[in-house]
């Protein structure tokens, strides 16, 4: 419900808002996550903590608005950010160049541990070198994939000085982001609406796989991998569209579903709990996309008042999957969406799911926190 | 509190630059000017004015050179400072959400609940200011610099004055509120702004025995002049019984503070009969007074006083209330409760005269006040406009009297009305910033007259740092039709690929804007790659372009030629050739290229298999001769002996063809 939605004004237009990981075995909710700025003079990464545990009250509920651990000042828009560990942090600048921050939580401060200057590049008619944004970062400690404008993908580790490998003009047009499929291969989406997988083990500086979206050449913007089964992918576009996959077969979306009016900018399935979804657009909603099958048993906050719920048709060409994401069965083909902001304004540029928790940053220059996201 | 609205200056100086000595230029931009000294000196005698403050005007050296020290500066001068205070983002993009909220609240909604809409809308914008000053408070808290301390302070100041004035219009213009409520709401008005005495009356509350204190009397004043009964009472009744020889005394004075007749806020007493029970109220303090029950105790007596109105006993408590909004408030509670709106402009007048008593001269902050007790609203729009560093006041107060209906008779006589041109020099500030831009586009959105023409000279002007920026800026000109925008977007972003060799982007960027000539462009950039290198790069992109092929007839023939080479490469032959040949009789190749298609057809010619029929072997002679007789630049031909040989073996090719597929026909037609 809205009130368990705590906000802040942050004067800064919030580009990537991301959890920390939570140790193995952790218990406790995500109490800590990073944001980055993007469009100002002076950007910056910084570390928040999500409110006051020590104020929690009897139901559980939290109080108090998020508030400043530390921040660092970084170069650049903050194209992507990603967790490398617990204390690290993978960021990717809109001046090609590719960072670690590490976040000492002793003395509560964050410095710059390690640096890849101009990562990703383009070499003009005059062979001057200038950065190229670099759009997308992924983790997978030590490993790190990041992918650019340039159309180049970089392979790093997180303990070597030099590029593990490069794939130049891997694409020819901008590779919006990244995600890892298996420890060893990579998905891509690019700006004429294709989706690839990379196998890294190979030496062939090509796709392994090409998928494509039918149709006009929509460009995509995000991608996100099912946690528990990997064949199934989702996919935001420039229209909004969310695009599901299947890479086991065809070449095209096993379904095309529609919510957002503009530009999806990010997508991920809720890590442990992956029935549900959760997408953000520049046309300033959020969506909750949820498959879990017997609607009458819905956690109770998809009922309460004032929000708008519809009910999608699921049109799906594949039969043979139990996933709800690609089941086409009459008595699980409906997908329950919430706009998780009803007054929207401006871009909802990021945003990131952990347990019960969910954080969104926004173009109106503020972060929200909710803390009970299946309350 | 009023500080930092009274050190205005009329006329202010960009720092460092010196009009006495040399004669500026100007250049007026959108939200900006330049200004810088020209290299003619001053004739006239204009006296320096270089140590006067420059408030509102932030000087920022753009360039510096080593020439003469006149003319090496050009001077960026905004006309918006606040705009730049990192704190201040806050109100502008809350305040962005109120602004949206007002413009699509329904206006159909009538009489009372439109005007509790409105009051909230208003009430809403003042704890956007009001949570404003409390971070901008805890920011001048944490400040070690003492420097930067007095710049936290001094906004502070100017965010209390903002809400103060707004508060008051609420009151008067968009609440409306009618005699009775209105000396209620002005109290609270009052008592929210008037804080200079909290901390006395923290002082005294929290000692050990207040009754005690040596500045007991001076809160019970603060009280009875804030009309706050209960509180006034429940101190008066600690001193009475402290002083049990006194206690008819209190007695009477409490009784007299208890039956005080007040305005009520809902229709339960007409003004008559509050005017009624007044009358009696007050003549019976009057008759207390002049029977010199209060005669022993000053404090009392003067307490009785002010309970009749009485404007020098009023006046002595000056000092507990430090303006003379106060002064006017206390006097119309115990003289005139029921004072009407239109009777308050006489009151406040006489008061600030009598509180100021000609010993100071009203500040800017007194004359904005003035005329919104003189329902002079242009005018407090005007004085604020001229005394704040800021647009965002103005933009959002006039636009919210708009929404109440009361600016509407007044145009200006440039532009359009004054609603719209606060908006738009409020908006164009937003887009002078490198980052609250995206605020503007639904200020301007909300302009009717001239927002749209606004907004597409702004947006112009955003530089397309990354291509995440570019397709916001460029989602915002789609929704709003601005085809030209699109166009010079896509236009500027697909330059910038090209120029860093990424014709994969530079396509897809012409294919959004759907610019045939630029797709023709680009398409013509990967022919002369592929004729130089004899291979296609960006197959990925080639090999997908989907229906967006049929954007220009270049792209079209890139596609299709690249199908050719497909189709060869998987050796399907027949198809490679049928297709080959259509390039060129339906037109879909360029002229220029003929001579690559033909010369791409001379391995399919030398297959062992005959591939060619003999109607398609006479099309590409054909072709050949078309290309060699009719083409204008024949000489070139001639001139060049490998464009010779190489139509020679093409005619030979062509001829040994159309022998076998003479032969070959001839023999399956035969059999």
């Amino acid at each position: 419900a809205m009130e368990d939605v705590s906000a802040k004004f942050v004067s800064q237009k919030i580009s990537r808002t991301r959890w920390r990981p939570l140790p193995a075995a952790a218990l406790q909710p995500p109490d800590l996550f990073a944001t980055g700025s993007w469009d100002n003079e002076d950007n910056r990464i910084s570390i928040w903590s999500a409110g006051d545990l020590g104020n929690a009250g009897l139901n559980g509920e939290y109080h108090g608005e998020p508030h400043l651990l530390c921040d660092i000042q970084h170069d650049g828009d903050v194209m992507d950010m990603q967790f490398l560990d617990q204390e690290r942090i993978v960021v990717a600048s809109s001046t090609g160049t590719v960072t670690i921050f590490r976040h000492h939580q002793n003395n509560q401060t964050l410095s710059a541990d390690h640096r890849w200057e101009k990562a990703h590049y383009h070499v003009d008619q005059d062979t001057s070198c200038g950065g190229a944004a670099c759009t997308g970062v992924v983790c997978n400690n030590p490993e790190i994939v990041t992918v650019g404008e340039d159309g180049r993908i970089n392979l790093f580790r997180a303990d070597q000085k030099d590029a593990v490998r490069t794939i130049d003009n891997a694409d020819s047009s901008t590779l919006h982001a990244v995600t890892f499929l298996r420890t060893t291969e990579i998905l891509t989406v690019n700006s004429i609406g294709q989706l690839k997988i990379w196998d890294l083990r190979q030496q062939r500086n090509e796709p392994s796989q090409i998928f494509s979206l039918a149709g006009d050449r929509v460009p995509l913007h995000c991608v996100d991998r099912h946690p528990n089964q990997q064949h199934i992918v989702a996919t935001g576009g420039q229209d909004g569209m969310l695009s599901i996959w299947d890479i086991r077969q065809g070449t095209m979306p096993v379904s095309l579903l529609n919510a957002h009016e503009a530009e999806m900018w990010e997508v991920h399935f809720h890590p442990s709990d992956p029935d549900h979804l959760f997408t953000c657009s520049e046309d300033g909603s959020l969506w909750h996309w949820d498959t879990s099958t017997n609607i009458s048993e819905k956690p109770s906050f998809l009922h309460q008042g004032g929000r708008s719920t519809a009910y999608l048709s699921h049109s799906t060409i594949n039969q043979s999957v139990v996933s709800a994401w690609l089941s086409n069965d009459p008595t699980k083909d409906r997908m329950e969406i919430t706009n998780l902001i009803p007054n929207q304004t401006l871009s909802v540029n990021s945003l990131d799911v952990l347990g019960p928790c969910l954080v969104y940053g926004t173009d109106a220059e503020a972060i929200y926190v909710n803390r009970q996201l299946f309350a | 509190r009023a500080a930092p609205l009274t050190n205005t200056v009329p006329s202010q100086v960009v720092p460092g630059a010196d009009p006495s000595a040399r004669q500026l230029c100007f250049a007026w931009g959108p939200a900006e000017v330049l200004v810088c000294e020209t290299l003619f000196g001053r004739a006239g005698g204009f006296r320096s004015r270089a140590g006067a403050a420059a408030r509102a005007l932030t000087g920022s050296v753009a360039g510096t050179g080593d020439g003469a020290p006149s003319s090496s500066h050009v001077f960026v001068v905004r006309r918006d400072q606040d705009i730049y205070i990192q704190t201040l983002r806050k109100l502008f993009n809350e305040s962005h959400g109120i602004f949206l909220g007002l413009q699509r609240s329904e206006e159909e909604l009538a009489g009372k609940s439109r005007k509790a809409q409105l009051v909230q809308v208003s009430k809403n914008y003042r704890s956007v200011i009001r949570a404003c000053m409390e971070d901008m408070h805890q920011a001048a808290i944490a400040a070690r610099d003492p420097a930067l301390q007095g710049q936290y302070s001094t906004q502070v100041s100017i965010l209390s004055a903002m809400e103060l004035i707004w508060n008051l219009c609420e009151i008067l213009f968009v609440e409306a509120a009618t005699a009775g409520p209105l000396v209620l709401r002005l109290l609270d008005w009052v008592r929210l702004h008037v804080c200079d005495v909290d901390s006395m009356v923290r002082e005294v509350l929290s000692s050990e025995s207040p009754s005690k204190h040596k500045l007991f009397w001076n809160v019970v004043d603060v009280f009875v002049l804030q009309g706050r009964m209960d509180e006034a009472r429940h101190l008066l009744s600690k001193e009475a019984s402290a002083n049990p020889t006194s206690m008819n005394m209190y007695k009477i004075l409490d009784d007299l503070m208890k039956k005080m007749p007040v305005p009520s806020l809902g229709n339960t007493q007409t003004l008559t009969e509050l005017e009624l029970k007044w009358q009696h109220w007050h003549e019976e303090c009057q008759r207390y007074l002049q029977d010199g029950t209060f005669a022993s105790n000053p404090h009392m007596e003067s307490i009785c006083k002010i309970l009749l109105g009485d404007e020098d006993a009023i006046l002595e408590k000056k000092e507990l209330m430090t303006t003379w909004y106060h002064f006017l408030v206390t006097r119309l509670l115990y003289s005139h409760p029921t004072v009407k709106p239109m009777e308050l402009r006489f009151y406040a007048q006489s008061s600030m005269d009598l509180f100021l008593g000609g010993q100071s001269s009203p500040e800017p902050l007194d004359m904005i006040l003035m005329a919104a007790f003189e329902f002079e609203m242009h005018q407090v729009i005007k004085e604020c406009s001229i005394v704040l560093s800021n647009w965002w006041f103005v933009a959002h107060l006039s636009d919210l009297l708009d929404h109440c209906k009361l600016l509407q008779s007044h145009n200006l006589y440039f532009g359009s009305n004054m609603r719209e041109f606060l908006l738009l020099e409020y908006a164009s500030g937003l887009f002078s910033h490198h980052s609250l831009w995206q605020l503007g586009v639904d200020y301007f959105d909300h302009c009717p007259e001239y927002g749209r023409v606004y907004l597409e000279l702004h947006i112009e002007r955003i530089p397309l740092s990354t291509e995440q920026k570019a397709l916001k800026v460029l989602r915002i000109c789609e929704q709003r039709q601005m085809h030209e925008q699109v166009r010079s977007i896509c236009k500027i972003m697909a330059m910038k690929a090209l120029r860093n060799n990424r014709l994969g982007s530079a396509l897809s960027w012409s294919i959004r804007a759907k610019d045939a000539a630029f797709a023709t462009l680009i398409s013509d950039r990967f022919l002369k790659d592929y004729c130089e290198r004899g291979c296609f790069s960006d197959l990925d992109l080639i090999d997908n372009l989907g229906p967006s092929m049929l954007l220009s007839d270049r792209l079209t023939f890139l596609g299709k030629y690249r199908e050719f080479h497909r189709l060869y490469g998987e050796k399907r032959f027949l198809e490679a050739a049928r297709l080959l040949l259509t390039l060129m009789t339906a037109h879909i190749a360029p002229c220029s290229f003929w001579m690559t298609l033909l010369t791409d057809a001379l391995p399919l010619l030398e297959q062992k298999e005959v591939i060619f029929s003999a109607e398609q072997t006479y099309e590409l002679m054909r072709c050949l001769e078309d290309l060699t007789a009719g083409n204008p630049d024949k000489q070139k031909f001639q001139d060049d002996d490998v464009e010779t040989t190489k139509v020679e073996m093409l005619r030979l090719a062509l001829a040994r063809n159309l022998a076998r597929v003479i032969v070959k026909e001839g023999t399956v037609e035969g059999s």
